[in-house]
């Protein structure tokens, strides 16, 4: 814990973050193509046909990371937005708003890779399925947390509204997942296949899982520096108006 | 306490002499209840069917149009503000404002439900269950929305924003409404189930909505 603390009270100095961040940020990304290539190796070169599913079974390696990178994202944007709020660290809005947009990617990946699994499998696009449905209120989470940040002209306002939203939305997610189930038990019976996952897919399901998952962090880091550089590039361009008003109020006088 | 209640008194008589954000919100019930068979085709049976679901949906609709105003006229001409600084708690405020919203708007949706219920071929069987789950719910509309309301108080195109936000809270609401009224209308057991669970959703929008609304105000007074 206390670890954690001086690392995260550490990280405070955007400088300071973004020298370390520079420094590991090339391991991330090299060991995130590293992974997925390998992944894709398995996938397309050893992972056998499932016996009921046959080749459509490869979308599952890329499904199933997305979806887990879905949730992960936003409990990523829920811890960034508590941190704002709670301990006011200077990056934890830089978090919160590079992770929205990753997440809801991958949330939209976990749903367009769903429904063309489920074109073959279930003959539609889209079953009202209760995991189907939470995830879909998932990714409109998701986008009103993008919309109402865009939507605000005050910079550290947004920053703060959002992180309430994002914390209602962490107290509301788990009543929607639970109405949801209810809801679709009511329905129609699951449609979830209950078969135990052989070793071989297995395998590069892991190893998939892994490289997204570093992917996401490559692109989180990535998407922080962007943050933080524009905001610089943002204070330098007010600096430089306020400069020249100066010199113009001198010269008039 | 006695703030809590000048305050509900006071959005109560300005929303009862304004007028207009009810006649609103009962109008656009009316059109969307009226368009819907438009859209479906008049077979009597398909609507006594969907009749729960088109009324559930209308009202979270027609109640989702008033949102906006919950606190707007008070930020425009500064008693927010003044509510902001005042003894009584900004959470206790928004609370009052939330419960008039409930008042001025989610039971005479309630009440006016089964009126409509009728141009659906509603069995008129269902009418009391209808406007007890309606009752039960709109609290949890009026409480969550007024969380939508609190966030979206200085943004821009904040009517939009304000569907996308809140609509989602929703879901849970919805859902166990029309649970309630689909084993009203089969004659199962299982209605007082889905009641209570409504019942729950809505007092935990009342004993939390607040805290987060009231929040988010503070965020944009200070």
């Amino acid at each position: 814990m206390t670890a954690m603390q001086t690392l995260t009270q550490r990280l405070a100095n955007p400088t300071r973050f973004m020298e370390i961040s520079r420094a590991i940020l090339p391991w991330i990304a090299g060991g995130a193509a590293l992974f997925i290539a390998y992944a894709m190796y398995l996938v397309f070169f050893v992972a056998p046909p499932d016996y009921q599913q046959g080749e459509t079974v490869k979308i599952m390696y890329i499904h199933v990371p997305s979806a887990w990178l879905a949730m992960m994202g936003y409990g990523v944007v829920a811890i960034s937005s508590f941190g704002l709020l709670v301990f006011r660290h200077p990056l934890a809005d830089v978090s919160a708003k590079a992770a929205a947009p990753i997440g809801a990617a991958f949330t939209l990946a976990a749903l367009v890779t769903g429904s063309l699994w489920g074109k073959p499998m279930w003959g539609t696009y889209w079953v009202w399925d209760a995991r189907l449905t939470s995830v879909l209120i998932l990714f409109f989470l998701y986008l009103g947390l993008i919309a109402l940040r865009s939507s605000l002209e005050d910079e550290t306002l947004a920053a703060k509204l959002t992180a309430v939203l994002a914390l209602v939305g962490v107290a509301i997610l788990p009543i929607i997942k639970f109405s949801v189930d209810w809801w679709n038990t009511l329905h129609q019976p699951s449609t979830a296949f209950t078969s135990t996952v052989d070793p071989s897919m297995r395998t590069p399901l892991l190893i998939s899982a892994v490289g997204f998952t570093l992917l996401f962090f490559a692109l989180h880091l990535k998407g922080m520096q962007n943050e933080i550089l524009r905001r610089r590039v943002k204070a330098m361009r007010l600096a430089q108006v306020e400069r020249g008003d100066r010199a113009f109020a001198a010269r008039a006088e | 306490m006695s703030g809590f209640l000048t305050l509900l008194k006071r959005d109560l008589v300005l929303a009862l002499r304004e007028g207009s954000a009810l006649g609103t919100a009962l109008g656009f019930f009316l059109v969307v209840v009226a368009m819907l068979p438009l859209g479906l085709g008049p077979d009597l049976k398909l609507l006594s069917r969907i009749a729960p679901g088109v009324l559930w949906i209308a009202l979270l609709l027609a109640a989702l149009l008033s949102l906006p105003r919950m606190f707007e006229a008070d930020h425009e001409d500064g008693s927010l503000e003044v509510m902001a600084t005042a003894p009584l708690p900004l959470e206790l405020a928004v609370a009052a404002k939330a419960v008039a919203h409930w008042i001025s708007t989610g039971i005479p949706l309630a009440l006016a439900a089964p009126v409509l219920g009728l141009m659906l071929n509603l069995d008129i069987g269902l009418v009391p269950a209808l406007v007890a789950t309606m009752l039960a719910g709109t609290p949890a509309i009026s409480f969550l929305g007024s969380i939508g309301a609190a966030l979206t108080l200085k943004a821009r195109r904040s009517g939009l924003l304000l569907a996308l936000l809140v609509l989602p809270l929703y879901i849970p609401t919805l859902i166990f409404g029309i649970s309630a009224m689909g084993f009203a209308g089969s004659g199962q057991e299982g209605f007082l189930a889905s009641f209570l669970i409504l019942l729950a959703i809505s007092l935990a929008a009342v004993a939390a909505a607040p805290i987060a609304a009231a929040g988010a105000l503070r965020l944009q007074l200070s």
